[in-house]
């Protein structure tokens, strides 16, 4: 423990914990904080408190069984976790997925992308006080989760993505039910930025602080709009496109400062960019067309096919209790989540349940930088400094 | 498992270029290309992949253990790099023993490697020689065993 002058002679300093139970580390994180008097020396932060195994429980699923699994690992974006599992699965097995289920798989994650960077905002500012903030994105996001519920059936955990396309064919009337979500957003988004983008408090409380530089964020393995607000353009849609997001007319928002303001301001133009790329995939999803590929072996048949025709009903049986075995090998799939590079390693040995499966996920890695971000400030930026790492402990711990 | 592909990446070719026994084997899968790296090559192996104006692998995104227990070598790390420049990503894989799992840190190169190589040990136990704090991440401190093996049973035992 390093010694502290004080005025009254040579002192150690304040170890102050932080969590697990905190409304402000955004789930069961704890930081363990060295303070000299409101300064922070040292951060720690532990984590652990929300981990369930969740990669060796998909050791023992075959990779169907694994998609559940893999919406509560970013709960606040589950269809980005669903997409990441799919197209690693689909990969290791060399599947083409139709044109139709890849734009409708955009639509749904870039809804998803807003909707996570929604909770986001409300909780970043009402960390820091701005309360109404808060009630105004929760009340958009309730839009968006009726959305995803009248398609899925689900409003959060959707395992709507399936390997090679979607579960269902999405239901009539949902691309109306889209289009009046966003037609609302920009002007909610205006709304947002009128409260905060030019509010002192706010700028007090979020321009310098948790700078980090372009070089250590690489160096700590940063990704998403905490390495994109420091400068450094690297967002996985553009430079290792997947399903179909080439086809898509948007612009990487990036900044300079590297402070939590850039960063502020990086999301909330993301979100609106996320909104161009939507209006794009609603007008490019023919409204007729396969949901899912087809290969008789990996992806089930339709209820029709599998009560009437007795092959549908041996691959029925033979995919749900046995499941296929894609080729041995090993694949890294990359996504752009919402917080970042969220990466999926399957290794398969040719069994219908996965050898292994690693989640890289974006929070693990940003929250490394914690005490980089916040070591040398105040503990009321602590707070700004977790808020604006976005994490999800789901996402940390597995 | 030699592939032509494979061979003929301008990667694989400068690493060999720079020292031959850098790549003990090298695959092709997917579009993804897998060096097998000796183990204790792993750290010069890394810098120069660094440090090569050319290559410039400065982001490590991923360092992911795989137990092939009762296979021997039993682990195999993958390292998975990714240059900003190139656009290009890259997999170094070391193969480790099930007696004796360790291999050379890796944080001097990539910082972001303290929190990886802190899971693997946590759940494989692999032992990272210069690593700054290596301690459990995920369990709890006080726990026996590393539940990612595959002699762990997935129900665990209390």
């Amino acid at each position: 423990m390093t010694t502290i002058e004080t005025a009254a002679g040579p002192a150690e300093p304040m170890v102050l914990n932080m969590g697990p139970q905190h409304p402000s580390t955004h789930g069961v994180l704890r930081v363990i904080l060295e303070l000299d008097g409101e300064t922070i020396l040292k951060a720690r932060p532990v984590i652990g408190y929300l981990h369930t195994g969740i990669e060796k429980s998909c050791e023992d699923k075959t990779y169907s069984q694994c998609i559940t699994l893999t919406d509560r690992i970013d709960y606040l974006a589950p269809l980005s976790n669903n997409l990441a599992f799919c197209l690693a699965a689909e990969k290791l097995i060399g599947i083409e997925i139709p044109k139709r289920a890849q734009y409708i798989r955009v639509l749904l994650t870039e809804l998803t992308r807003v909707a996570s960077h929604l909770v986001w905002l409300g909780t970043h500012a009402i960390d820091l006080g701005a309360m109404s903030v808060f009630l105004y994105c929760f009340r958009e996001r309730e839009e968006i989760l009726k959305v995803l519920e009248y398609v899925s059936g689900q409003r959060m955990m959707t395992s709507y993505f399936r390997i090679g396309g979607l579960a269902l064919e999405p239901p009539p009337g949902w691309l109306e039910k889209v289009g009046r979500v966003i037609d609302l957003m920009p002007g909610h988004i205006d709304q947002y930025e009128e409260l905060l983008t030019e509010n002192r408090i706010w700028i007090g409380r979020t321009k310098g602080v948790g700078y980090i530089s372009a070089e250590d964020a690489i160096a700590m393995g940063i990704s998403g709009p905490l390495l994109r607000a420091s400068g450094v353009p690297y967002d996985i849609r553009k430079v290792f496109p997947y399903s179909s997001y080439d086809e898509f007319d948007f612009e990487i928002k990036t900044a300079t400062e590297g402070d939590s303001y850039a960063r502020y301001t990086v999301r909330v133009a993301e979100m609106r960019e996320s909104l161009k790329i939507i209006r794009q995939a609603m007008g490019k999803i023919p409204s007729e067309g396969p949901f899912r590929a087809d290969l008789p072996g990996i992806i089930p048949p339709s209820r029709e096919e599998m009560k009437t025709s007795i092959e549908g009903l041996i691959y029925h049986f033979k995919i749900f209790t046995e499941g296929f075995a894609p080729p041995p090998g090993q694949v890294y799939q990359a996504i752009e989540s919402p917080r970042g590079e969220l990466g999926v390693f399957m290794a398969s040995d040719g069994s219908p349940k996965p050898y292994r499966v690693k989640f890289r996920t974006p929070s693990f890695v940003n929250l490394q930088a914690l005490p980089k971000l916040c070591e040398g400030r105040l503990i009321a930026d602590a707070v700004t400094c977790i808020g604006t790492t976005d994490i999800v402990l789901g996402e940390v711990d597995r | 498992m030699e592939s032509q592909e494979a061979g003929k990446n301008p990667v694989v070719q400068k690493l060999r270029d720079w020292n031959p026994q850098a790549v003990a084997e090298v695959t092709d899968f997917r579009g993804e290309t897998t060096i097998v790296v000796p183990r204790q090559l792993l750290v010069r192996v890394s810098e120069y992949l660094v440090d090569e104006p050319s290559l410039r692998f400065s982001f490590l995104s991923d360092l992911t253990p795989v137990d092939r227990f009762p296979m021997e070598p039993r682990f195999e790390l993958n390292y998975h790099l990714l240059s900003l420049n190139r656009k290009e990503r890259l997999r170094l894989q070391v193969k480790l023993s099930g007696a004796d799992p360790s291999v050379a840190s890796v944080t001097p190169v990539w910082p972001t490697a303290n929190w990886h190589e802190r899971e693997a040990f946590d759940l494989f136990g692999i032992r990272f020689e210069g690593h700054p704090d290596l301690t459990r991440i995920l369990m709890p401190d006080d726990w026996e065993g590393h539940p990612l093996r595959k002699d762990y049973p997935v129900e665990g035992y209390r």
